[in-house]
């Protein structure tokens, strides 16, 4: 293996462990105000979280170009303050990541919040218990394994990110080629060895996260 | 005259975008058995959801000494109403011991566990109830009658000044349905002012200080038990014919229906 094989590995992990843990910090409150809470606007809020899922990878990307990008309506001022750039460095593979995958973890968690028993709750309510108690100490850990099913998905598309990253990250050896570009890279230039080794890691690992997602979603009910 | 406890004031209820019921008032003191008496589908439930917070009042006020609850934490609320829904089978299989234990949620602190005075009140709960027996059996193994019986234990461990029942005896055989109405007598007895909901106006004979009559959302009549369950006002509420026939035995004195029914002569 050389270098720049195992940078593009351990930038994947990075990249897509950083990304998983941002959309659970953001992912699973954003879930769970959508699985119980009525506000104006949620239809829009919901509309917005999924469309990352729906759109092409390279439409995604031209928006987070068009808001981070060093001309962008976030990047310029940030750019014209620091000299710094959100482009073409690790971080945005991790911004594109994030984008991603966010809409896998919020619609599971939601589905997950949403079918816990709301008799449960109130119980909880009766008794004497908060509303943020509640959903903390009852609704959460009834629907932990939905959630953690849609982490699993999430991680996976974060590690399988292409699209997005490359607009925004670029394709720059050693320090945004993740395993997906690098595969990419690989083919156009011949380099079936390392293609295959990518290729290998990328369908163990997506094997591995089908056969935890079924578990934890089955274990869900 | 008996402190106030509870008062509603021209309470109009539902779920979001749904009225259900409206210009409901009414008020309780300490040590009263109020009896809301209504057909299913009257909105008693939705009436005691209202009560108790689970459902925002589309308009009107819910009073505890004085003061609107409409601010209250939930802590605070659990220290005044306890609930006791209709006992049903349940998923998790807590102790009768832990059901009552979790009771005293609204007296533990909010990082701490029960101390040895909570788990005191708990026993003292299960003695009250006569279910001290059953202290260490998993709920979904107990009878539906236990089961409730349990459900009211941990409502009284609450320490509540407000006891709300939904139908408590519903789907109970008839020993246990007697069982619990003694157990609400006792509790009047104790000072807790009691508002159960039932679909049965013998029961209201039975334990009912006054009586609210709910029709439609509304609150049809209210007043001492004798004056609002009358031939007319069931009648009107439930479409049949009874007859209220005046019982004395031994200095008691007690009401009860009889339905009109023609049997068949053989």
């Amino acid at each position: 293996m050389t270098a720049e094989t195992a940078s593009a590995l351990l930038l994947s992990i990075r990249v897509a462990v950083l990304a998983t843990l941002l959309n659970a910090l953001v992912g699973v409150p954003l879930a769970y105000i959508l699985a119980r809470r009525r506000f104006r606007g949620r239809g829009l809020v919901d509309l917005v979280t999924t469309l990352p899922l729906v759109l092409p990878p390279t439409v995604t990307g031209y928006y987070l170009i068009v808001l981070l990008g060093r001309r962008g309506w976030l990047g310029a001022p940030i750019y014209h303050a620091t000299g710094w750039s959100i482009a073409f460095t690790w971080y945005a593979a991790v911004v594109a990541a994030t984008i991603m995958a966010l809409p896998l973890l919020v619609r599971t968690a939601k589905a997950a919040f949403e079918s816990v028993d709301r008799d449960l709750e109130r119980a909880s309510y009766t008794l004497g218990r908060s509303e943020w108690r509640t959903a903390l100490d009852v609704t959460l850990p009834l629907a932990r394994n939905g959630i953690l099913a849609g982490l699993v998905l999430a991680f996976a598309r974060a590690l399988g990110e292409f699209g997005a990253t490359l607009m925004l990250a670029g394709n720059i050896p050693g320090k945004t080629t993740t395993v997906p570009l690098a595969i990419y890279t690989a083919v156009q230039t011949g380099e079936d060895a390392v293609a295959l080794l990518f290729v290998g890691v990328l369908t163990a690992l997506s094997c591995l996260v089908i056969v935890a997602a079924n578990r934890l979603g089955a274990r869900a009910t | 005259m008996s402190a106030e406890r509870l008062r509603v004031e021209r309470l109009a209820f539902g779920y979001p975008g749904r009225v259900v019921g409206r210009d409901v008032s009414f008020a309780m003191v300490a040590g009263e058995v109020l009896c809301l008496l209504g057909p299913n589908g009257s909105g008693k439930t939705t009436l005691f959801r209202t009560l108790l917070r689970l459902l925002e009042p589309h308009d009107g006020a819910v009073l505890v000494d004085g003061a609107s609850i409409a601010d209250w934490p939930r802590r605070r609320l659990a220290r005044v109403f306890g609930y006791v829904p209709q006992a049903q089978t349940g998923t998790f299989p807590f102790t009768a011991r832990e059901m009552v234990l979790m009771g005293r949620t609204a007296h533990v602190g909010l990082f701490a566990s029960p101390s040895a005075g909570d788990l005191r009140h708990a026993e003292a709960a299960l003695d009250a109830l006569g279910i001290a027996h059953l202290a260490d059996r998993p709920y979904p193994e107990m009878s539906g009658g236990e089961r409730q019986l349990a459900l009211v234990a941990r409502a009284l461990a609450q320490e509540p000044s407000i006891l709300v029942m939904d139908e408590p005896t519903a789907s109970l055989d008839f020993g246990n349905q007697v069982r619990v109405l003694a157990h609400v007598l006792a509790l009047a007895r104790r000072g807790i002012a009691v508002v159960l909901s039932t679909h049965d106006p013998d029961q209201a004979f039975l334990c009912a200080d006054r009586v609210a009559l709910l029709h439609d959302g509304r609150l049809a009549h209210l007043g001492a038990t004798a004056d609002v369950v009358t031939p007319a006002t069931l009648r009107e509420t439930y479409g049949v014919d009874v007859d209220v026939v005046t019982l004395t035995r031994e200095g008691r004195t007690v009401r009860v229906c009889v339905p009109s029914l023609q049997r068949r002569l053989a």
